[in-house]
């Protein structure tokens, strides 16, 4: 290496190292685009998930032709291929080869919660449309991590709980995937339903990737519950939700689903099993709102499907952080700025039809509805909404001080009740 | 193998003179490295020392006592559980977490080594994937303690060491000592016993040697190196997970030392290099990158099947002579 190389490449490491310690430095970068470094699975478990991320993304940066708050927009986009150590190694090169302003995406809990820890050391804006994590907005809550247009685990199960008490339903079984995210969302129902006076009979933990569901679906037959509540995602809930039916629970039993089982990425491929089943979400694709069935027709008339969670939610995180720079005149080099007006600002024109806004916490304050599968005209089927609750945070009806107290919801930890 | 073992006068720490001088302008080359690279650079340069190291000691026990072990990335994987969980939960000082994880590895490697020592070939390579898969399915479930899919997240890395080029020169030290440790290990008479092992079992009893003994010795010290590697892993990324326990994992161990060449020890470093190169720079064009990955094997196993540095090595003796 010669000398002048050298210098160059020095030059290079320092303006990396020191970036944003000069004003001058971040004057000279202001000319140049917003960067933008997106994180999906585009390869491994979740890649179809992956890919609609993508579009969501895509579909809003056309319709602003590529511009925000009066500047241009670099996306660079990375796969995590569904696995964190990449997920990590991926953020490590957006933000300090790729220089990016910004990362937003992820898909899988665990790709998200290894980013947000890199993240809390750098600094850097971290938006999580997808990530559910509780704890990302509550006990472990990194300033810089934004839940934009995203939600919190047991945001919605908490009203679902509250519905299934006003059905009626005096005892539920529950039947979930053993990890973080389905404890999370299994605790959020539990703890309001068995708080009203409902009764959990029995609690199913099955692995992910479970082919079989007959020894699940078997016992909860014998159970005489109510009610069941299902929290699958992916091809998991499709094989549940087709082995419900095939065993003939679906006449007998009402199925309840967390949002993610009804889905459109999981609905999608499946015919009349999926009918009826009843979900809770802040989305739902069936909505009458004009707006939200703009989108959706768009979004039908461009990519050939009906838009699920992840193209909906990343359309929406980005809408939420262009209406941010827009504020602030494109000035994303001033992080905490940037940040904080993230934080205050309240999104409207967004495909839900109504103005949404970030509790102190960053996550958002939804009208959380209740959604039932029924058949559209066309045959396909769609999520539409029967009652709605205004204005749920992830916290519910309880103060957020005292439920952060409690432990984070695990399989030894569901808020149940003691009678 | 290759080197020839007769001492020769001019000697140091075991080295010929030419050998110790070219180790010194590597190491110092090496270290020299983040004054030329970009930050994130400098990172995937810790990372290729990591998994450069976790490739050698899976290379003691392939390239020197002919068992090809899948099981050693969850050796690695236990030390790196083991350190992010004794500095988030437990509260220690990094050094003595390290220490924890190192040792956790040892002892998981001496339990897979009682185990696995008495097989050889294809059920000893199904063994120690058995046994790995064990410790994946542990970390997987084990919620309370592990985090389960989660995994866990925390400042490991001490406050002194939080630049890439600190770091890297923390790793590029520690990677040189443990290098120079398993050199030392191999070329040990209890390492040309290994060997002697390796090229037959049959013989090295009938001269009298305790042959799973020995095995067993071999496969805790490797597991040992893996732990060093998996701890310093665990400051690396602040992070774990169960794909760091992962199958995965161990097959990307064994595909960096088949790479850099089986029984050359420092191939390793040389495979680790070509493989994370390899996936950062076209992962960057296509997602299709596994593929690509794939077909680099393939092309390596028909042209080089005894990896870069076996086949550099080959062809400079051929020269010279």
């Amino acid at each position: 290496m010669d000398r002048r190389q050298f210098l160059k490449n020095t030059t290079a490491a320092l303006t990396v190292a020191g970036a944003g310690v000069g004003p001058w430095l971040s004057a000279q970068a202001q000319a140049g685009p917003i960067k933008i470094g997106l994180l999906a699975p585009l390869t491994g478990v979740v890649a179809s998930g992956g890919k609609e991320m993508v579009e969501g993304v895509q579909f809003y940066l056309d319709q602003v032709k590529s511009e925000m708050g009066g500047r241009k927009v670099e996306l660079v986009i990375e796969d995590d291929a569904s696995n964190p150590d990449t997920a990590l190694q991926k953020a490590r090169r957006l933000v300090e080869q790729g220089n990016c302003h910004m990362l937003i995406g992820n898909l899988l809990a665990n790709t998200g919660l290894a980013v947000a820890n890199y993240v809390k050391g750098t600094g850097t804006p971290y938006f999580i449309p997808i990530i559910a994590a509780d704890d990302l907005t509550q006990r472990q809550r990194i300033k810089n991590v934004i839940r934009v247009a995203g939600y919190s685990a047991s945001e919605f199960t908490h009203p679902l709980g509250d519905w299934a008490l006003k059905q009626g339903y005096k005892k539920i079984a529950t039947i979930s995937q053993d990890y973080t995210f389905g404890h999370e969302q299994c605790g959020g129902l539990v703890q309001v339903f068995t708080e009203g006076g409902g009764e959990i009979v029995q609690q199913f933990w099955h692995p992910l990737n479970t082919a079989d569901f007959s020894p699940y679906l078997g016992q909860i037959a014998d159970l005489k519950v109510d009610a069941i509540f299902a929290m699958e995602t992916g091809a998991d809930a499709t094989r549940f939700i087709q082995q419900y039916s095939s065993f003939g629970l679906k006449a007998k039993t009402p199925l309840l689903a967390a949002m993610n089982g009804t889905d459109q990425s999981v609905i999608r491929t499946l015919g009349e099993e999926c009918e009826g089943i009843m979900s809770p979400a802040h989305f739902a694709e069936g909505s009458d709102n004009p707006v939200t069935q703009k989108f959706a027709r768009e979004y039908e008339a461009k990519y050939g499907k009906i838009p699920s969670l992840y193209g909906f939610s990343m359309y929406s995180g980005v809408m939420w952080i262009d209406a941010a720079l827009k504020k602030m005149g494109g000035k994303v080099e001033d992080r905490e700025a940037f940040i904080d007006t993230v934080l205050k600002t309240e999104l409207d024109g967004s495909p839900l039809g109504k103005a949404v806004k970030l509790d102190a916490y960053g996550n958002p304050i939804y009208d959380v509805y209740i959604r039932k599968v029924v058949k559209r005209a066309d045959g396909k089927f769609w999520n539409v909404p029967v009652t709605t609750y205004p204005n749920v945070s992830q916290f519910w009806k309880y103060d957020p001080e005292t439920y952060l107290k409690q432990p984070p919801y695990s399989r030894n930890f569901q808020g149940i009740k003691k009678a | 193998m290759t080197m020839p073992l007769t001492p020769t006068p001019s000697r140091v720490a075991g080295m010929t003179g030419r050998a110790a001088l070219i180790a010194a302008i590597i190491v110092v080359a090496a270290a020299a490295l983040p004054l030329a690279l970009s930050n994130y650079q400098v990172g995937l340069a810790t990372e290729v020392l990591i998994f450069g190291i976790l490739a050698m000691s899976i290379d003691i026990l392939a390239g020197f006592a002919g068992r090809t072990s899948l099981g050693h990335g969850a050796i690695f994987g236990v030390s790196t559980y083991v350190v992010v969980y004794a500095t988030t939960h437990g509260g220690l000082p990094p050094a003595v977490a390290f220490a924890a994880g190192v040792l956790a590895a040892t002892v998981v490697a001496a339990i897979f080594g009682l185990l696995a020592v008495r097989t050889s070939g294809v059920y000893f390579l199904l063994l120690t994937l058995a046994l790995g898969m064990i410790v994946w399915g542990i970390c997987l479930r084990w919620t309370q303690v592990t985090g389960g899919e989660n995994g866990m997240r925390g400042d490991v890395r001490p406050a002194v060491l939080l630049t890439n080029s600190a770091f890297y020169w923390a790793v590029l030290a520690s990677a040189a000592v443990v290098a120079f440790a398993m050199w030392r290990f191999v070329r040990s008479p209890f390492g040309l016993t290994l060997r002697g092992i390796r090229d037959s079992e049959s013989r090295m009893r009938s001269l009298g040697y305790n042959v799973p003994l020995h095995l067993f010795i071999g496969f805790t010290v490797s597991g040992f190196f893996a732990g060093v590697a998996g701890a310093l892993y665990a400051m690396f990324n602040n992070f774990v997970s169960p794909s760091t326990v992962a199958l995965a994992q161990s097959v990307e161990g064994v595909l960096m030392m088949i790479a850099g060449g089986v029984g050359t020890l420092f191939g390793a470093f040389v495979g680790a290099a070509a493989i994370i190169a390899l996936e950062n720079v076209v992962s960057a064009y296509t997602e299709r990158w596994q593929m690509v990955l794939g077909i680099t094997f393939i092309l390596i196993m028909i042209f080089a099947p005894e990896g870069i540095v076996g086949k550099l090595r080959a062809t400079l003796t051929r020269k010279v002579r």
